[in-house]
């Protein structure tokens, strides 16, 4: 029900045209959206803030994911507001699918992220943003019969990312290195936390490079806690990025994001599309 | 899956350490020397005049001039045998109080200038990181 909701805002921002008109970075440089609704990579937020955005500008974006991999599936869709490249706002609903049970769980994510220092391109240092994602999860049971300790939680994260100009056999490399400080159980769809374990950080790592101006390849590494001793995994993916224009990007993957729940080798296919505003 | 993260690891790795290795040629005969150039100078005129958001920077240029003092500024920048002695880049930008989204509009009419002048992506962007470090001379004054 909620991502009908999200899917017939973002229709709506893609039929209306917005007069933001925000064009001001480089092609591909605000990243995609991830899978919590913030700039990022595919699983990772990045230091980028979402939309074309410079420091006149206003931007609007909304994307929709699809993650399918043995035994579960993720549908997420959100929409981001960028306000003069300094802050981002982000709002995403997830709904998981966990075919065993037959069961869909859904949390949503309301985020913000500050740029306070660099760019991205330009600046000698990395570009650096702090982000806070605060998850509500609206399907709780699961959650509590498995003991974890809430159904809602914050996570606070500090992002670096650098584009370096020609640095790969003349190809552009970008990098990006997140600390995420969370409780939360699978990205919080398994709640928050457990009777024994509480916050820690998480370090999350991407690496792309760009193959044209149109397209970037990359992998990305999101480390996780196991609060409720269900092994949960390290996420990984492989990613292809197209940038055809400023108004639309197109992602895929191939993640694996391990044991969820305990059930191992869960693999698969992500896709993901952006569209600016 | 394992194999696939190798493989795309190792193809990382391979492709980082060129970072390492110098490029034979210098930047500057990579780019055609003089005449290579002197079509990209040439090439981003044209894409300027026909710019309306960017052309009205160059209300009270010379166009000659402009285009001497950017053709020997990139042949000193990409390692030719010129000296650029013009101008500094903070004098010629003081007072247009350029701002981030039309300094990235005049880089991506340089790339259009430099694809109109035949320089390929890894060129375009050897470039690119040679002016980059040049925008705080530029943007905002």
């Amino acid at each position: 029900m909620k991502i009908t909701v999200a899917s017939t805002l973002l229709l709506a921002c893609l039929s209306v045209s917005f007069a933001s008109q925000a064009r001001g970075k480089l092609l591909g440089t605000p990243g995609v959206s991830q899978v919590e609704g913030s700039a990022g990579g595919g699983l990772v937020p990045w230091a980028q803030l979402a939309g074309y955005a410079t420091e006149d500008e206003w931007a609007i974006s909304g994307f929709c994911t699809k993650a399918d991999v043995d035994d579960f599936s993720l549908n997420v869709c959100g929409a981001q507001a960028n306000f003069f490249d300094r802050l981002e706002l982000s709002y995403a609903e997830q709904d998981f699918k966990v075919n065993p049970l037959n069961t869909e769980l859904s949390q949503s994510i309301t985020g913000a992220k500050i740029r306070f220092y660099g760019d991205l391109v330009y600046s000698q240092w990395p570009q650096l943003t702090f982000g806070v994602q605060y998850k509500k999860l609206d399907t709780p049971a699961v959650a509590n019969a498995l003991g974890a300790a809430d159904t809602s939680g914050y996570d606070y994260y500090l992002s670096a990312s650098k584009l370096h100009l020609g640095a790969a056999f003349g190809y552009n490399l970008l990098w990006n290195a997140t600390a995420r400080s969370t409780s939360a159980n699978e990205m919080g769809l398994l709640g928050f936390g457990s009777a024994n374990h509480d916050r820690s950080v998480q370090l999350e790592l991407s690496s792309a490079v760009l193959l044209n101006q149109h397209l970037a390849v990359g992998v990305e590494y999101r480390q996780k806690p196991d609060n409720l001793g269900l092994q949960e995994s390290n996420w990984r993916d492989v990613f292809v990025a197209w940038f055809p224009n400023k108004h639309v990007s197109v992602t895929a993957a191939y993640i694996d994001l391990g044991a969820i729940a305990a059930l191992p080798k869960q693999t698969g296919w992500y896709l993901s599309v952006t569209g600016y505003f | 899956m394992s194999k696939v993260f190798l493989i795309i690891s190792a193809v990382l790795l391979i492709v980082l350490s060129g970072c390492a290795s110098q490029p034979k040629a210098s930047l500057y005969q990579q780019l055609g020397s003089e005449q290579g150039i002197e079509r990209i100078v040439d090439a981003f005129i044209k894409r300027i005049a026909k710019d309306k958001t960017i052309l009205p920077y160059f209300a009270k240029s010379s166009v000659s001039h402009f285009r001497a003092g950017f053709i020997t500024h990139m042949c000193d920048i990409s390692g030719g045998p010129c000296e650029y002695t013009g101008d500094s880049m903070v004098d010629i930008h003081t007072g247009m109080n350029i701002n981030e989204a039309d300094f990235n509009r005049v880089v991506e009419l340089l790339v259009l200038a430099m694809e109109d002048a035949g320089v390929s992506y890894r060129e375009q962007n050897l470039l690119l990181a040679k002016l980059a470090p040049m925008r705080g001379e530029v943007i905002k004054r």
